[in-house]
């Protein structure tokens, strides 16, 4: 349960960040923090409901629709409020230690606070079919014992890949047994010889009786998450003293809820499971667990060797070559040295993305069963290997792409076969480098976006005027939008409108960037791209007056020299470049950054043919200079973000040089061209 | 990498502390001396676009990039020449987006006072304009007037705030 493991972190982590979002939080106006709490309770339960612990999906969906109504101001965020989702910070810790144990909850903690979560939301009609464990339904041993002695009879004969699914039979009677007395009675005659059993399946049937005033929706929570292949079939009665069943011959009577040692088949998988650890526990010792910080420094310092090392070329360039023939050829060494040591230090945070991917099948695998569709999914270039944290950070937004696929891309089967589709559907998840970027990639055959459905979500919802025109793809971009979501109901999928903000948001954090390509009635693909490492770039030094900055060499195209038949005027003045048979806009560096440059004769100086989101602009620079690999220091850490800066590096003789955010002045350009086509239109 | 000063104990206290003292324009400032980092002279700096005036650039602190602050400018006392006695005083501070490492040009470093906040005021109201909201109290040692910062605050408002530092103009 490598990723089950993953999933008990990472809740903890979006604990972590809803306990210290909780404590900042003073009023609703706060409507970030509030969303920040929102996402990571939405996580949990997300993950939570796909590996099947239902009651901490059930608790967790309380808190979310909490958050939700606070998010949206319907619900003012009362210090009352903000002390329970606290407290239930508290609980889900608990609740997830314990199920990462596999030990029973803590239902005393549990319901008391699930009741104040109820009683905030003060919808009485909620409680109906709340997650059953709210107080009420709880009723106290002596109740039981007067119990009214209605209930269901419940007939359970699961798949033979239950466990496989990694559906546990006790955990739903445990459940079952929480909504009232049981009486659960094995039917063993399905069960082989021994030594034609395969351990892993499950042979067993259930005949299970339960008394208590226990609604049906209750029992579907129960076995939301059962294969819908299993037979399942519930029978309520009413008798005041309801009689034993007369057993069927092959059914033996009556143990109460089987307990996993008397359970062959249960025995088996545990024994595998055991066998899965030794065997794990064998490969851990080829490798070493380091903290993270730990790593982080060494890279830090690996990178303050790059810098000395340039430092000390720089300056032996300028001493006598004659007399300093060794110091060179040290210093040569020594550069060739620490650039091995850099690569080989960063190698040590590059993961495959596998342990993202490898996730999916399961996921896509459940969901697909739950939606009633029937689904494919492909991995590909699982082996592309991704720096952690960009790898850490990229695994929620893949869960919410994938499901937004599975959700609202792919049709049903009788939808499909209608518009002449095969009836299975296909998500495709490929991960590959192009250039020194990783592009992963989420494509499915479905339905594609539906545009017209888009468009009138965001005018109901004031994203965009009522009668502001959009192109398609500007159309397509609209569910990037905070807020936004098409999804008629709140499901466990999908549909609260997180999601595809978040997903921005996350991948815009990596220095990355994120696309949709949407053909209707053909399917959609959401491309994104990722930077290979944060932390260093090889870089093109430029000089613009007395100011060097650097352009990352992947962004460049190529470096013209300019003749003045190449240059046209257009209209309103800007400069444009043919480039073959291209024409492309003129940034003036100097002008951009307000400096004093050599001259302000675009023949003077060259021009930096670069490329960003697909789109070419040219970059007037006076001069070029050395290529060098760069680390990249944050601008952000000790002051903000800067409009066309993506961040700082030190050069060899110790000054700071800004690097240049390609997208930023891309960006530039096309607003300009916009202003002045609308001053032309005026 | 930052070394960061040892908590002294006469600061402990609470009730007042030990400042380190500058010049800027004829007046002396003060700043808690537990944010002061360091005291380096005036150095080159790299520019950086889209910024305040106040905002000189960015130097090399062993690795870290930080940021430069011109005082004078910020407070809109002129432009000094930058004389053999013009520092960078380094300090950490305390704003919304976590700490920072900001340097100040100040004219000259004076002295370390130790002031009894008891025995400060608060600034008066009357001057009360969108400088003096960095004065975290006006202190009297020896005869002299101190003009205590309150460096969060300056820092903070230097440079997170988009529209004093003009990005939105650009």
């Amino acid at each position: 349960m490598e990723i089950a493991k993953v999933f008990f972190q990472e809740s903890r982590e979006g604990l972590d960040a809803m306990e210290s979002g909780l404590l900042g939080l003073s009023d609703a106006s706060d409507g970030e923090t509030i969303n920040t709490i929102f996402r990571a309770a939405h996580s949990i339960k997300g993950g939570s409901a796909t590996f099947g612990f239902a009651e901490v999906a059930g608790f967790t969906h309380g808190v979310e629709t909490l958050l939700d109504e606070m998010r949206n101001r319907l619900r003012p965020v009362t210090a009352e409020a903000i002390q329970t989702l606290l407290q239930s910070c508290d609980c889900l810790r608990e609740m997830i230690a314990a199920t990462e144990a596999g030990e029973a909850l803590d239902q005393s903690r549990v319901a008391p606070l699930n009741a104040d979560i109820t009683r905030i939301l003060g919808e009485p009609a909620r409680a109906a079919d709340a997650p059953p464990r709210a107080a009420t339904q709880f009723p106290p041993p002596g109740a039981t014992a007067a119990s009214p002695a209605c209930g269901w009879r419940i007939l359970f004969q699961p798949v033979s890949d239950l466990l496989r699914l990694r559906n546990e039979p006790t955990r739903m009677f445990a459940e079952l047994a929480r909504l009232g007395t049981i009486t659960v009675s094995a039917d063993f005659s399905r069960l082989p010889e021994l030594d034609t059993m395969d351990p892993e399946a499950c042979y067993l049937s259930w005949l299970i009786e339960l008394r208590g005033e226990v609604s049906r929706a209750q029992l579907n929570e129960v076995f939301d998450w059962v294969d819908p292949g299993c037979l399942l079939e519930f029978t309520p009665f009413g008798d005041v003293q309801p009689e034993i069943p007369a057993a069927p011959a092959a059914l033996v009577a009556a143990a109460p809820i089987p307990l996993p040692a008397s359970d062959p088949a249960a025995i088996a998988p545990q024994k595998a499971a055991a066998a899965g650890a030794m065997h794990k526990s064998g490969a851990e010792s080829s490798s070493v667990r380091v903290a993270t910080e730990k790593l982080d420094s060494i890279i830090n310092l690996v990178g303050e060797l790059l810098i000395t090392q340039s430092m000390l070329a720089a300056f032996a360039d300028g001493l006598d070559p004659s007399k300093l023939e060794t110091l060179r050829k040290g210093l040569s060494q020594l550069a060739r040295n620490t650039r091995e040591l850099q690569e080989s230090v960063m190698q040590i945070r590059m993961l495959p993305i596998s342990f993202a991917f490898n996730r999916f099948p399961r996921l896509v695998h459940d969901l697909s069963r739950k939606l009633g569709k029937s689904v494919e999914i492909k991995l590909s270039g699982e082996n592309t290997e991704l720096d952690k944290t960009v790898l850490e950070k990229i695994s929620d937004p893949l869960v919410h792409l994938v499901r937004n696929s599975l959700d609202h891309g792919l049709e049903t089967p009788e939808q499909r076969a209608a518009s002449g589709k095969p009836s299975s559907g296909t998500i495709e998840l490929a991960a590959f480098h192009e250039g020194g970027s990783i592009i992963i990639e989420v494509k499915d055959d479905g339905a594609g976006l539906n545009r017209p459905r888009i468009l009138q979500k965001a005018r109901e919802r004031r994203l965009i005027g009522e009668d502001q025109e959009l192109t398609d793809e500007q159309i397509d971009n609209l569910i990037f939008m905070p807020g936004f979501s098409t999804a008629e109901r709140i499901s466990d999928v999908s549909g609260r409108g997180v999601g595809m903000d978040v997903v921005r948001q996350n991948i815009n954090d990596l220095g990355g960037h994120v696309q949709i390509f949407s053909r209707t009635g053909l399917g959609s693909t959401v491309r994104i791209r990722l930077p290979l490492t944060l932390a260093i770039l090889d870089g093109q030094l430029v000089r613009v007056g007395k100011e060097i900055y650097i352009i990352s060499l992947l962004a460049i195209v190529e470096t013209v020299q300019v003749s003045r038949d190449r240059l046209s005027n257009v209209l309103g003045g800007s400069e444009v470049f043919r480039l073959r048979d291209e024409y492309l806009p003129i940034i003036k560096l100097a002008e951009l950054f307000d400096i004093e440059p050599d001259s302000n004769d675009v023949e003077d100086g060259l021009l930096v043919v670069v490329e960003a989101d697909n789109k070419r602009v040219c970059v007037l620079v006076d001069d070029l200079l050395a290529q060098q690999q760069v680390v990249i220091k944050s601008l952000e850490s000790n002051f903000r973000p800067v409009l066309g800066v993506a961040g700082a590096t030190i050069l060899g003789d110790g000054a700071v040089a800004l690097i240049i955010d390609v997208r930023d002045l891309v960006r530039a350009a096309e607003l300009r061209q916009r202003s002045q086509r609308a001053i032309r239109a005026a | 990498m930052t070394n960061k000063p040892k908590t002294l104990d006469t600061a402990a206290a609470g009730a007042g502390g030990q400042y380190l003292t500058f010049m800027l324009a004829g007046e002396e400032y003060g700043v808690d001396i537990l944010r002061v980092q360091e005291i380096k002279g005036w150095d080159k700096v790299t520019r950086i676009p889209h910024t305040a005036k106040f905002v000189l650039g960015v130097i090399n602190l062993r690795g870290a990039v930080v940021p430069i602050l011109d005082l004078r400018c910020r407070f809109g006392l002129g432009n000094g020449d930058f004389g053999p006695t013009t520092v960078v005083i380094v300090v950490r501070a305390e704003t919304k987006g976590g700490e920072r490492t900001v340097g100040m040009v100040v004219d000259a470093v004076s002295e370390v006072y130790n002031v009894d906040m008891a025995a400060s005021k608060p600034p008066p109201d009357v001057c009360a304009n969108t400088d003096t909201v960095f004065v975290k109290a006006l202190a009297t040692v020896g005869g002299k007037m101190l003009i205590l910062l309150d460096i969060d605050r300056l820092i903070d408002s230097s440079i997170l705030d988009e529209a004093v530092s003009g990005t939105a103009a650009a």
